[in-house]
């Protein structure tokens, strides 16, 4: 049965690991989005003039009280739609056809980025007041002290929250495979029509997720130990 | 913008936001009761017990849920055992695969937030407890839980309405739900974005009962004084 994942022309496991690739190329540009996005929605929500601040609110309660399907599912429909229209003020008037691979990357991203927009905002705030007072009584700019104070002291706080999001990302890349992008779920899928094999599909994608998951969860306690390094701690265990 | 079009189909979205309803609730009543199991098992001090639950809660937590889904609704035909077995009439309907699916997944999350709210009780709570001569069962039914509960409350809201979102996920295996519903109106109709927004603010509404539900109970729980 396993020779069924052998790789090469009679095997799925070059199709398997392609798919694989496509998940995290998926997850990686949807959470970068996500992190740059959210950056921007959760500086509206915080220091925004009032229309912003609502319209960021309003945002981050929709995408994160609706499901990522139903997001990707109103992009695929709606998104080729919406484009065309804004080429159409361009003055472009032929058909717009958006790739499954663009609609997904957007859909999961536009969801990875009203998560993070609550962490990110969460660790800003966190920072100390008196810690920008001292950066503005040195004389810094806003951009030193954004580079030098707000940012490293809130991306210790961000950290953990930023690993769930990535997390939840990456799990969410599952949900393109309904618009028949080729990423892992979508070439499991395949493998077992044509083998009639679904157990085995199912639990190779479920393996490769799983190292996924814990590799990147290994990954992010690492990095919340380097921005803990100069943290005194009163409890260590 | 058509309404009549809207309009007739409303009677298939309330009809998939039913389905919705009834997913959520079985699976959360079941999965809220494997909880208490899971984490009773990840405190045990009987070391196969506390590890075959946690590689549940490993397995659960680390696979995303719709390969857990496809699992259990494609995976197990493959098994003649199965297919014979006095199971096959319920694992064959995917309306039960899903609920099969989303209880354990559910169970392995809100495990976790219960055994942290168990560890969270003070410890001079028990020891004043048992100085009293409690049993274990009226210990934790009169000291532990009631606390714990109130403890987890926030957690557990978040993962009830994640729960709410998570049941878009049977639409894949067929169930036509009410992200299943608005997919299917959408594709045959000319409002595709319509249908998706009603649907959309249908979600936002059953998060509006839970969030609300959540606060009344914290409410009532949270000590005078």
């Amino acid at each position: 049965m396993l020779d069924l994942l052998r790789f090469g022309s009679d095997g799925w496991g070059d199709e398997i690991a392609r798919g694989a690739g496509m998940t995290l190329a998926v997850a990686i540009l949807a959470y970068l989005i996500g992190i740059l996005a959210g950056s921007g929605v959760a500086a509206a929500k915080l220091s925004g003039p009032a229309p912003v601040r609502w319209l960021a609110a309003a945002y981050t309660t929709i995408v994160r009280g609706v499901p990522a399907l139903l997001v990707i599912w109103l992009l695929f429909f709606g998104g080729s739609g919406l484009i065309g229209w804004v080429a159409g003020l361009f003055g472009y008037a032929g058909p717009v056809e958006l790739s499954s691979f663009a609609v997904g990357v957007t859909a999961v991203g536009i969801v990875s980025a009203a998560y993070a927009a609550e962490v990110i905002r969460g660790a800003v705030r966190a920072v100390p007041k008196g810690q920008l007072e001292a950066a503005r009584a040195l004389g810094m700019g806003r951009f030193l002290i954004l580079r030098r104070i707000l940012v490293p002291q809130a991306l210790r706080y961000a950290l953990p929250g930023l690993g769930n999001v990535w997390q939840m990302t990456l799990k969410d890349t599952t949900l393109v495979s309904v618009v028949s992008l080729a990423e892992l779920m979508r070439q499991a899928y395949l493998g077992m029509q044509s083998t009639r094999q679904p157990f085995l599909f199912y639990v190779t994608a479920a393996i490769l997720y799983m190292i996924m998951t814990t590799c990147s969860e290994a990954l992010f306690r690492a990095l919340s130990r380097r921005a803990e390094r100069g943290v005194r701690r009163a409890m260590t265990n | 913008m058509n309404i009549d079009m809207i309009l007739s189909s409303l009677p298939a979205l309330f009809a998939g936001a039913w389905v919705t309803v009834q997913l959520v609730v079985l699976s959360l009543s079941l999965g809220f009761l494997l909880a208490l199991a899971v984490a009773f098992g990840r405190l045990s001090s009987n070391r196969v017990i506390s590890g075959v639950t946690g590689v549940y809660v490993f397995l659960f937590r680390s696979t995303p849920l719709l390969v857990q889904i496809f699992l259990i609704y494609y995976g197990l035909g493959q098994f003649a055992g199965i297919r014979e077995s006095f199971l096959w009439p319920v694992l064959r309907e995917a309306y039960w695969c899903a609920i099969i699916a989303l209880t354990l997944n559910t169970a392995a999350y809100t495990g976790e937030i219960m055994r942290g709210g168990i560890q969270a009780v003070p410890f001079g709570q028990i020891e004043a407890a048992r100085a009293l001569g409690m049993s274990r069962a009226l210990l934790y039914r009169r000291i532990v839980l009631p606390q714990a509960l109130r403890t987890i409350l926030p957690a557990y809201g978040n993962e009830m309405i994640q729960m709410v979102q998570a049941t878009s996920l049977a639409s894949a295996i067929t169930l036509i739900e009410l992200t299943g519903a608005a997919r299917t109106i959408a594709s045959r109709s000319f409002q595709p974005v319509e249908m998706f927004i009603i649907a959309g603010a249908i979600y936002l509404a059953m998060n509006f009962v839970i969030a609300q539900g959540v606060r009344w109970a914290e409410r009532k729980t949270t000590a005078a004084g």
